[in-house]
């Protein structure tokens, strides 16, 4: 339920301003010898965000809306996007980023688009090697990379 | 003095390789105002890494066609698709998209682009005269005037965003809370790492706009089901003359949405309520206010001018005063810092052609943008049919592309994603997103106004309030903070609504 959602949003950011609280008071949030110590600003922040979140979460368990926050049916495409973006971060980690969003690119377009083939390694290859043109050799500016571009030599 | 500035800022912008800088951002930005999930400030966002090793001025004015794209591209979506591609386009819905199903999708493209292009000239012929004015003025003000400016700025989100007030409120203190992660330049100390060192480096806000408003954004159109049927425009010379011929009858539309949107827009968070008011404004000095929402073109030119006029007046304080008026030009302005430049009013006097270039460049790009997109319009909108199985994953790898290029660090990949989720639930809740960004660019330079200004004073808050500028502006700025109190209580002593029906409900 959206009240559901609201309520444990309020209550993160009850428990984030706690926390900003805390390490501002062990940086000290007072007046230093040459003026406002670290913590100082922090300090005010989390009182803030203490104080709102507080108000928000009374509010929203009062009048919360009890309608769904994301129904069953329609929770299946957005974990759709977001699942397999997950699996590119993870291969990008091992693989670099050219050789995962290959693996990403024609996963997704068969898995979910279901496009033939032709068109999948296509696009799948096409893509990433123009970015590498573009970006690499450019522009200059490094992508992660994997085994693959080791062993060329990049 | 300003003429003789103004033609040095053409002939920067003016050179062939500017030029030809200003064609590709327009179509880099028009393409990205069209895809869904990405807008202005993410395509900024992503892009900027690519200006690195471009001279400023030649990065800002990438940068800044880039947005004038965006904007001519949002209309496209709005008018063809039904999709406000951002908030301040839905109103050109009411009218675009039925005035599109009738078959004058052509008309009113071109009533849109038009509008955009008069709002947006009329802005910058403002900007012109009064940014040295404004930067001269700026020149006498210390910390506490900044700081008095920057509570303005975000107490004006508060006030007059139209959300819910408390929650503005939390976004904003998140956006600075994660500013302050990391090294404090001031005392050297760490703070709020907790010993990770990953998080020493801080959040970027590069990372937390691609997030955002990127993932973000996809997450929630995919939830939407969105599908794509749009109307095909059938745009020739013919139409578009035809149209002008017509739009001189809505001279006092134009004028007065571009004062609206003037006046709005150079205040953050003005360019939605702007063109909000102005087609209620249109609706309701028109003779046939019944035809708005049926597709007047009227109703497509009024929150067109309104909103560019605002979009454009947002860069007036992000080149004089170094605070941006929008999440696009807070963007903008980190892209100064990351060439090196002092954002501020001094900017003026030290790097003129930088500043007088970019002003130029306003023009120049305003006049490429309204041709290239009335040219062009029938090859943006086909992007919009390619499927979606092959935009969505593509518009995924070009975030975690953008995010990586900021610090070559493969953990902001991991915080673009977690910003993503943090954008799409935030989204639902009706958590602006906005002022988060533009807290987490500020964090720094709001933190050292602050204690600059305290050490001043030795600790006494009474400086905000004990010099002339900086007491007046801090009083705006309570006014705006105070006002979602203020209004029912006023509306109740006068029993009307003052708001016009269809801006209470934005």
């Amino acid at each position: 339920m959206t009240r559901t959602v609201d309520l444990i949003t309020a209550a993160v950011i009850l428990a984030v301003g706690a926390v900003v609280i805390a390490d501002s008071l062990r940086l000290g949030a007072g007046w230093g010898s040459d003026g406002p110590k670290s913590g100082f600003f922090p300090f005010w922040l989390g009182t803030i965000l203490v104080l709102t979140a507080a108000t928000l979460l009374v509010q929203a368990w009062r009048r919360g809306a009890r309608t769904p926050f994301v129904s069953r049916q329609r929770l299946r495409p957005v974990l759709i996007v977001l699942v397999p973006a997950i699996g590119l971060v993870v291969l990008t980690e091992w693989l670099g980023l050219y050789v995962a969003s290959v693996l990403y690119l024609g996963g997704y377009m068969r898995g979910v688009g279901g496009h033939r083939w032709t068109t999948i390694v296509l696009l799948a290859a096409g893509i990433p090697i123009v970015t590498f043109f573009i970006f690499e050799r450019w522009f200059l500016v490094p992508m992660p990379k994997g085994p693959l571009e080791t062993w060329l030599g990049y | 003095m300003g003429l003789e500035n103004l033609l040095l800022g053409f002939q920067v912008a003016i050179t062939p390789f500017n030029l030809f800088v200003a064609v590709i951002g327009i179509t880099l930005g028009t393409v990205i105002g069209v895809l869904p999930g990405l807008g202005g400030a993410n395509g900024v966002a992503i892009l900027l890494p690519l200006t690195f090793t471009m001279p400023p001025t030649s990065a800002i004015i990438l940068l800044t066609s880039i947005y004038w794209g965006a904007l001519f591209g949002g209309a496209i979506t709005s008018v063809l698709f039904n999709i406000p591609g951002e908030p301040w386009s839905v109103a050109t819905t009411f009218d675009g998209y039925p005035l599109a199903r009738h078959g004058l999708g052509a008309q009113a493209l071109t009533a849109a682009f038009t509008s955009s292009f008069v709002g947006a000239f009329f802005s910058i012929i403002l900007i012109t005269f009064f940014a040295p004015i404004l930067a001269e003025v700026a020149l006498r003000f210390g910390p506490p005037e900044f700081f008095a400016i920057q509570l303005l700025t975000f107490s004006s989100f508060i006030g007059l965003g139209g959300g819910h007030p408390l929650k503005s409120l939390v976004s904003i203190v998140l956006g600075f809370t994660l500013a302050a992660v990391g090294l404090d330049i001031v005392t050297g100390q760490l703070r709020l790492t907790f010993g990770v060192t990953d998080l020493m480096k801080g959040f970027d806000f590069i990372v937390a706009v691609i997030g955002l408003f990127g993932i973000g954004e996809i997450l929630l159109s995919v939830e939407e089901g969105l599908t794509f049927r749009g109307a095909s425009p059938r745009m020739n010379p013919r139409v578009v003359l035809d149209t002008w011929k017509v739009l001189p009858r809505y001279a006092r539309t134009f004028m007065r949405s571009a004062f609206i949107g003037f006046w709005m827009g150079f205040k953050p968070g003005g360019a939605t309520p702007a063109s909000f008011m102005s087609y209620a404004f249109a609706k309701r000095f028109s003779k046939h206010p019944e035809r708005f929402g049926h597709g007047e073109l009227e109703g497509v030119v009024a929150p067109e001018t309104a909103a560019h006029a605002a979009g454009v007046a947002a860069m007036l304080p992000m080149i004089t005063l170094g605070i941006p008026g929008s999440p696009t030009a807070a963007v903008m302005l980190g892209g100064l810092i990351i060439w090196g430049l002092q954002p501020g009013p001094l900017l003026f006097t030290e790097k003129p052609d930088f500043v007088w270039g970019l002003i130029a460049s306003m023009y120049t790009g305003n006049i490429i943008g309204v041709l290239m997109v009335l040219a062009f319009v029938p090859l943006f909108a086909a992007i919009l049919r390619i499927p979606f199985a092959i935009l969505t994953p593509l518009i995924v790898v070009v975030c975690a592309i953008g995010s990586y290029a900021v610090h070559s660090s493969m953990i902001d990949i991991w915080y673009m994603l977690i910003f993503g989720v943090i954008g799409y639930v935030f989204k639902k809740l009706d958590y602006p997103l906005a002022p988060l960004v533009l807290a987490l660019v500020l964090g720094d330079l709001a933190e050292n106004a602050l204690r600059q200004s305290l050490i001043m004073s030795q600790g006494s808050l009474g400086v905000f309030v004990s010099r002339p500028i900086a007491g007046a502006i801090t009083a705006l700025a309570l006014f705006f903070l105070f006002m979602p109190v203020l209004t029912p209580w006023w509306r109740r002593l006068r029993g009307t609504s003052p708001l016009p029906p269809t801006l209470a409900g934005h």
